[in-house]
């Protein structure tokens, strides 16, 4: 997405701009066609997506799925368990995600798509760690395209 | 410059994203494989050297291209294969239903893969071993293996099912090895949106070794009984050889997981 904004900025000339949109929207379309769960996409609400701030009670690195358990206040400020998933551990490894990534008590910023029956269900966009870094459940972005001249 | 400065920052981060990405696949011990998008792969180095002769040994892998999440498109169904068909509830493709009413017997159950499945969903890296009389594929996702006898046997006449069925394979050329399989378990489906087939299907792998780096495997299913024509779901798959020391991951669906899942995802909130 950041890719796509900066591409149609720069002064590059008009081919250039081209192949960047054309890396930009195939890293899109490979971005999302990664995010498809292989065991049940019908229950998220594809239309939404909410930003937790949370602290984490439990990662399962597990397959078919990982996914992350975190207590987060909603709008009335009770406290409620979410879980919320990633794909398994071979992908997130390539995607930079581990074991170790989170461990209980960390205070994290989760981005996620949640399910259509409101339960505290969701699948990861992102997670902001404490440290600031950001892992993206996606593959990750394409190179960028190379500098205007 | 402010331009360039922001070009700067996200180049960085995508380099630093990358550099994170290729070290995870550079890792010694746990190796994931290759990336999953052509474009994340490095591009550099010399022209692959001359495909070997009669020689597939190595580690293989598809990258993203390997895992089929959605499945395949097929030729019409047979009455008996659409009957069969509708009885399968997926987690993706056209038979897709909510988590709590899957019934994948792979996602659910833990039960194998099968074959020729684990050429279709989540053909991730493997590994092929060259006998004098066998040719061993050993997958990284289940942790199974397969052997495909070279030893000029003949394919057994009415064997009982198996769920990687029966297999044997020649020398078509000096660089291309086709693989003859039957008696495959039925109760296996053939890829992730739950497409049937029978007992009857016929399987035939063709690996043609295009250069010392690749091969391309193509995957031809050919089940009367089910469909109304032979069909080909995988046609020329590149693999691309992988470092001779590379230690793969495990990658294995087990029940236990898979019910710890189920138990959060099947019905949330429930």
């Amino acid at each position: 997405m950041v890719c796509l904004s900066v591409v149609s900025e720069t002064e590059a000339p008009v081919k250039d701009k081209f192949f960047g949109v054309f890396l930009g929207a195939v890293g899109l379309l490979v971005t999302s066609v990664a995010l498809v769960a292989h065991h049940g996409a019908a229950s998220f609400d594809t239309t939404k997506e909410l930003t937790l701030k949370g602290t984490v009670t439990e990662w399962i690195w597990a397959n078919p799925h990982c996914f992350l358990k975190f207590d987060a206040k909603d709008d009335t400020g009770s406290v409620r368990n979410w879980a919320a998933e990633v794909s398994n551990p071979t992908d997130m490894t390539k995607r930079g995600w581990a074991r170790t990534s989170f461990k209980a008590g960390d205070e994290v910023t989760v981005a996620l798509q949640p399910v259509k029956n409101g339960a505290p269900v969701g699948r990861i966009r992102h997670v902001i760690l404490p440290n600031g870094q950001t892992l993206s459940a996606g593959a990750p972005p394409p190179p960028p395209p190379p500098p205007a001249r | 410059m402010a331009k360039r400065f922001t070009i700067f920052i996200i180049g960085s981060a995508a380099a630093l994203t990358l550099s994170s990405v290729m070290r995870a696949q550079n890792q010694p011990w746990n190796n994931a494989g290759l990336a999953q998008s052509p474009n994340q792969q490095q591009q550099t180095g010399p022209p692959a050297a001359p495909a070997p002769r009669r020689d597939l040994s190595g580690i293989w892998d598809a990258g993203g291209a390997g895992i089929g999440a959605r499945g395949y498109m097929t030729p019409p169904l047979t009455p008996w294969g659409e009957a069969l068909g509708k009885t399968h509830k997926s987690g993706d493709g056209a038979r897709m239903v909510p988590v709590e009413d899957i019934n994948d017997p792979l996602s659910t159950m833990g039960d194998p893969e099968g074959f020729p499945r684990n050429l279709l969903f989540e053909l991730r890296p493997f590994q092929i071993v060259q006998t004098p009389n066998q040719v061993l594929m050993l997958y990284m996702f289940e942790k199974r293996w397969r052997v495909i006898w070279t030893d000029g046997r003949r394919l057994p006449k009415d064997p009982d099912p198996r769920w990687y069925g029966y297999s044997v394979g020649t020398w078509e050329d000096d660089y291309t090895f086709v693989v003859q399989s039957v008696g495959m378990d039925e109760r296996t489906w053939l890829d992730n949106a739950g497409n049937p087939h029978s007992t009857e299907m016929h399987v035939e792998e063709r690996y043609r070794r295009v250069n010392q780096n690749t091969v391309e495997l193509t995957v031809t299913i050919d089940d009367p009984k089910t469909y109304t024509k032979p069909w080909v779901p995988r046609d020329k798959l590149p693999l691309r050889l992988m470092p001779h020391d590379t230690d793969l991951m495990e990658m294995i669906p087990s029940a236990s997981e898979a019910a710890e899942y189920r138990k959060v995802f099947a019905r949330p909130g429930k």
